[in-house]
């Protein structure tokens, strides 16, 4: 697979199906592995970090989900192809910033994608469309159990996995759920569920990873303790607090609905005029307009344009992405006005 | 909209701060948004989070010695340790094991894993849970003044011994 095949194909997370997939986005689950002995990436010289990627690399076409997979050495990408898959959430912003002896392995279906010498030597991750965790846990583990037969994993019995960071210690996982919320932010709400999610030691980001803003209505809310709890116990929890939200979701789109239609039909279709007619727009604005639609989406009164092309949308905008389909190099100003066209012709489609 | 900080260039980067619960939205360019995610790093990475957190409440006398200890498979120190936040390799979890179990239960409220393990290790573990995991767990309970679990594992060493010897 050419980096380029990506941009022919949404990712299996963006397709806008699975349980509760009008309120939840994606499901993700991260595993943190290292390789016994081997320094860290961190703290690895040249030789020990290039004997790590190709210890890793080696073994691959044996592993199950991993036959498949094209493997990209980060040193041999431009700035917009590595921003590309930033920006299709297949690596984090730090992975692509200092580039040696790095890599990222990705399968056909942007299910795994693996990060090769970021903080720790194998980062993996499992996306799943809508509300589920478990089965993102099931294809995970399969392919951790898939991977432990060919390397030797730094473990200790008492502690779990080992990794650079002692915040991962243990199952070394992290899961998390996109949520879009809009009713809760209309209804200034937000901020009382996210503070109560904090006290329960959770985390929340932006949509697009982490230390972003969480622009468009979108939280992305993870565990954040490895030891002590297994991985079931662990994704039963956040499913408990998800279900919560998504109770508390439907409820203020209920009160919405009952109390302010008009107003909510007004603004969700005023939002589709501008994204069908403008011919100059910043992501920004785009973001904002496209949560709007999206619930309109959701609450029927948006009929003639599917969730799966709004999903994409949110991704295709973005710098990288407008650059890749255009091929060329674009400044701000010049994006803005690709971006507008791309919307335009994007939702005459449906 | 123009970046904030040099009102020249469109703001492309759009930042939230929270400073003592004051709420400060920042819209930047991509320039100035670089130079601030480094001040920002800078000002309060996780590595002091972590570093300071290794160090609260111990005495000055006890942090020194500890500084020097070093992992004898990667050659990083409990000093680069608290300087980075970060580890050099899976041995620095033995080197700096009376230090890190305090700052993992801190951080997860346990020092117990109990998720999965990759099966090779299964077996070796179940194997050589003899003696140098045992004394582990000994040291372990004792640290943590679980008495009566230490004179179990105490005896079972002795047992293990006993049996090798024959």
């Amino acid at each position: 697979m050419r980096l380029d095949d990506l941009l022919n194909h949404t990712s299996e997370w963006l397709k806008g199906t699975g349980p509760n997939s009008d309120i939840i986005i994606s499901s993700r689950i991260r595993l943190a592995r290292n390789l016994d002995k081997f320094a860290f990436p961190h703290w690895a010289n040249k030789k020990q970090s290039e004997q790590a990627l190709k210890t890793i690399e080696e073994v691959m076409p044996r592993v199950d989900y991993l036959k498949h997979a094209t493997v990209f050495r980060l040193a041999e990408l431009d700035s917009i192809d590595k921003q590309f898959l930033v920006e299709r959430h297949l690596m984090s912003l730090e992975h692509a910033q200092k580039t040696d002896h790095k890599a990222v392995a990705v399968d056909d279906e942007e299910i795994v994608a693996i990060m090769l010498n970021e903080e720790d030597h194998l980062r993996m991750q499992v996306m799943q469309s809508g509300f589920n965790l478990f089965e993102a846990w099931n294809i995970i583990n399969k392919l951790d159990d898939s991977l432990s037969k060919e390397l030797s994993f730094a473990f200790s019995e008492d502690l779990g996995y080992l990794t650079a960071c002692p915040t991962n210690t243990g199952t070394g996982m992290r899961g998390s759920v996109m949520l879009h919320l809009p009713a809760l932010v209309m209804a200034r709400q937000i901020d009382r569920v996210l503070s109560a999610i904090s006290k329960l030691s959770f985390t929340t980001r932006g949509l697009y990873g982490e230390g972003t803003h969480a622009s468009g209505n979108f939280f992305q809310i993870s565990n954040q303790v490895s030891l002590g709890h297994s991985e079931d116990e662990v994704i039963e929890s956040i499913n408990s607090i998800i279900r919560q939200i998504i109770e508390q979701e439907n409820q203020a789109r209920d009160i919405m609905l009952s109390r302010n239609k008009s107003m909510l039909e007004d603004r969700i279709s005023r939002s589709l005029g501008i994204l069908k007619s403008a011919h100059i727009i910043s992501s920004q604005e785009t973001i904002e307009l496209l949560s709007l639609v999206r619930l309109g989406c959701d609450l029927g009164m948006v009929k003639d344009i599917n969730r799966s092309r709004i999903n994409e949308l949110f991704i295709i905008i973005q710098p990288a992405h407008l650059q890749k389909i255009e091929n060329k190099k674009l400044s701000v100003q010049e994006r803005d006005i690709k971006r507008a066209e791309l919307i335009r012709k994007k939702l005459s489609l449906s | 909209m123009l970046c904030d900080i040099c009102g020249k260039n469109p703001a492309t980067v759009h930042l939230t701060e929270i400073i003592d619960e004051q709420m400060n939205e920042l819209h930047l360019c991509e320039e100035c948004a670089r130079q601030k995610s480094a001040q920002m790093e800078q000002q309060f990475g996780l590595s002091d989070l972590l570093g300071g957190m290794a160090e609260f409440g111990k005495p000055e006398k006890e942090i020194e010695p500890a500084s020097s200890i070093k992992c004898a498979n990667c050659g990083l120190t409990y000093a680069d340790f608290r300087k980075m936040g970060r580890l050099g390799c899976g041995e620095c979890y033995r080197a700096f094991r009376k230090y890190l179990l305090p700052l993992l239960k801190r951080i997860h409220g346990s020092s117990q894993h109990l998720g999965k393990s990759p099966f090779k290790v299964a077996k070796v573990v179940k194997k050589k849970l003899d003696s140098e995991e045992l004394r582990n767990k000994l040291q372990k309970a004792v640290e943590e003044e679980a008495f009566e679990e230490a004179a179990r594992i105490r005896d079972e060493i002795k047992e293990l011994e006993k049996k090798e010897k024959r």
